[in-house]
């Protein structure tokens, strides 16, 4: 990727030896990204992020199959590229069904089943959740959808280069990824797009992408993606079970160290770094921002810390209350995460939750009725 | 953090005047958790001064920290100069807030308010003249900037010319929201959905 960048990296469609180098390292990404998914190489289209390649599956497949459907099926908790996909396809005419999810935020394949329509044409449910880390059952529902001859898209931004995704063995007809949900530069992702599937590309244009995205491609990102795909193939397992001793570890002494924490998402089924709670009475961009002083990232879902100033309709779909939702939290376990970190969490964080707590109109009221 | 100014940070690191007045002579709450702060104010009045003045936040660090500032601004005051504190005065004090955090210190000033207007009306006999606060209007500031982006609106466009955002005012607080959103941002109404 550096190279690329030090040496100005040519135009992949030229022909003359810059380009043909330039050809050569998207070539050689398209391999290892194949090989991280189990995909064959001409399947992958390389995008501009996440939420590009969601817009290209969602509408592309369903303008594709307008002829014989205009109806779509996602989960309540998808990511907002597809929520908001989703309604401007409705304003054109689309009908949506939004299943509902359960409190751990399971997607149950049973409610995709009934709400299929023989007017259906995609189905679209991500494969883990990046707020509250629930890993949906996709495989199953992938078989569902062939059954009944509708397209099946899956948003895995969250969960590829951090367990392991097979589109092969899910079944799945198309599935996104983002290089920087696994170490890779920002601003590259791709689209998994099965072969033989027909698709309308967002961008008109060139040849780019076999005509599916037109747009001179982002050599040096998609050396990075490629880069991050093989860092990815050889570390995730072991990093995976490392990680996931520590989210067990945070899972299970936090709510020791701290009262009232609740874990969102599902316990078991879930992202191997992703530990998320919500700690009742207090909000959480005030934790946030005295975790940062403390040198610790996380990030929150409450209203006040997101510029919309909504609390993540995620949280609000799993029948969260406003009020608990204020106070969410996700911890990401990174790759030198170390039991020394956790430990250090585990200091600083309940000083923290008291200092607000102490000042919370809401867990004075608490108190007072529970005494 | 970079979005908050030095002074901001400092007092919501260090509020003062944080706790509740058992005894108070009036308090004032205000806000709801679905927009994300609550706020309680607690005064003492002395002389038609306010002796004491104690809150309680539930909120963001913009709010935690006008709470602090608006207590800090109104200890020793009377209570009419107290009432004449505004948002605007609130948000300078401290430095400035970003655009889509001038509604903490709305909820400042109101809390405020509240608690003087909540005392007023149990010494309804003491107060004859009780001076009504401003009927609160929209800062220039609410209403030039887009809720969601920050972007800078000029009336009530249909939608956001920075964010593409279609919005549309809130049937309460006449503030611009999004047009399909069930909540308001600004005071958290929820509208029925058609």
């Amino acid at each position: 990727m550096n190279s690329c960048l030090e040496s100005g990296a040519g135009n992949p469609q030229s022909l003359h030896a810059d380009g043909q180098r330039a050809r050569q390292v998207v070539d050689d990404a398209r391999v290892k990204l194949a090989q991280l998914i189990h995909s064959r190489p001409e399947e992958i289209i390389f995008t501009s992020s996440g939420s590009e390649a969601n817009n290209l599956a969602l509408k592309g497949l369903a303008l594709a199959r307008h002829n014989r459907g205009d109806h779509i099926v996602l989960s309540s908790i998808e990511h907002l590229s597809l929520i908001q996909a989703a309604r401007s396809l409705e304003k054109s005419g689309f009908k949506v069904t939004r299943v509902r999810v359960d409190a751990q935020g399971m997607v149950d394949p049973d409610d995709i089943k009934r709400a299929l329509t023989p007017r259906t044409s995609v189905v679209s449910i991500m494969q883990a959740n990046s707020i509250v880390g629930t890993v949906e059952p996709i495989r199953e529902i992938a078989r569902i959808c062939r059954s009944e001859g509708v397209r099946f898209h899956s948003d895995a931004v969250a969960a590829v280069g951090n367990i392991p995704v097979d589109v092969e063995a899910l079944g799945v007809d198309s599935l996104s990824l983002a290089a920087d949900q696994f170490y890779g530069p920002q601003g590259s992702a791709a689209l998994f797009l099965r072969k033989g599937v027909k698709l309308v590309p967002l961008f008109d244009g060139g040849v780019q992408e076999s005509g599916r995205r037109a747009g001179t491609e982002n050599v040096p990102g998609i050396a990075g993606l490629g880069e991050a795909a093989a860092v990815a193939m050889k570390e995730m397992e072991e990093r995976g079970k490392r990680m996931r001793a520590l989210r067990d570890r945070l899972i299970r002494e936090l709510p020791q160290r701290i009262e009232h924490v609740v874990l969102t998402g599902h316990p078991e089924s879930r992202l191997p770094h992703h530990a998320s709670f919500c700690i009742r009475f207090v909000e959480g961009e005030g934790m946030l921002l005295h975790l940062d002083m403390q040198g610790i990232a996380v990030a929150s879902g409450s209203a006040c810390a997101s510029k919309s100033l909504r609390a993540s309709h995620v949280l609000l779909e799993m029948g969260i209350d406003h009020a608990l939702a204020q106070g969410s939290l996700v911890f990401s376990m990174v790759d030198d995460t170390t039991s020394g970190d956790i430990d250090y969490l585990l200091d600083v964080f309940p000083p923290i939750v008291e200092k607000l707590r102490k000042m919370s109109p809401l867990y004075f009221e608490y108190l007072e009725n529970s005494r | 953090m970079m979005m908050y100014t030095e002074k901001v940070m400092e007092h919501f690191q260090n509020p003062r005047n944080v706790g509740q007045i058992k005894d108070a002579d009036g308090m004032g709450k205000v806000g709801n958790p679905v927009c994300g702060d609550l706020m309680t104010f607690y005064i003492k009045v002395k002389n038609d001064r306010i002796a004491d003045v104690k809150f309680q936040t539930f909120g963001c660090g913009a709010a935690i920290a006008v709470s602090s500032m608006v207590s800090e601004m109104a200890k020793g005051k009377t209570l009419s100069e107290a009432m004449k504190i505004t948002n605007a005065n609130v948000a300078e004090e401290l430095g400035g807030l970003p655009k889509n955090k001038l509604h903490c210190s709305n909820l400042g000033a109101d809390a405020l308010h509240a608690a003087i207007e909540d005392y007023r009306k149990k010494n309804l006999d003491l107060k004859p003249e009780a001076e009504k606060s401003e009927p609160r209007t929209h800062e220039e500031s609410d209403v030039d900037s887009c809720p969601y982006c920050d972007g800078p609106r000029e009336g009530m466009e249909e939608y956001c010319t920075s964010c593409q955002l279609e919005l549309t005012e809130c049937p309460e607080c006449r503030q611009a929201m999004e047009k399909d959103a069930e909540i308001c941002p600004h005071c958290g109404a929820t509208r029925v959905r058609t």
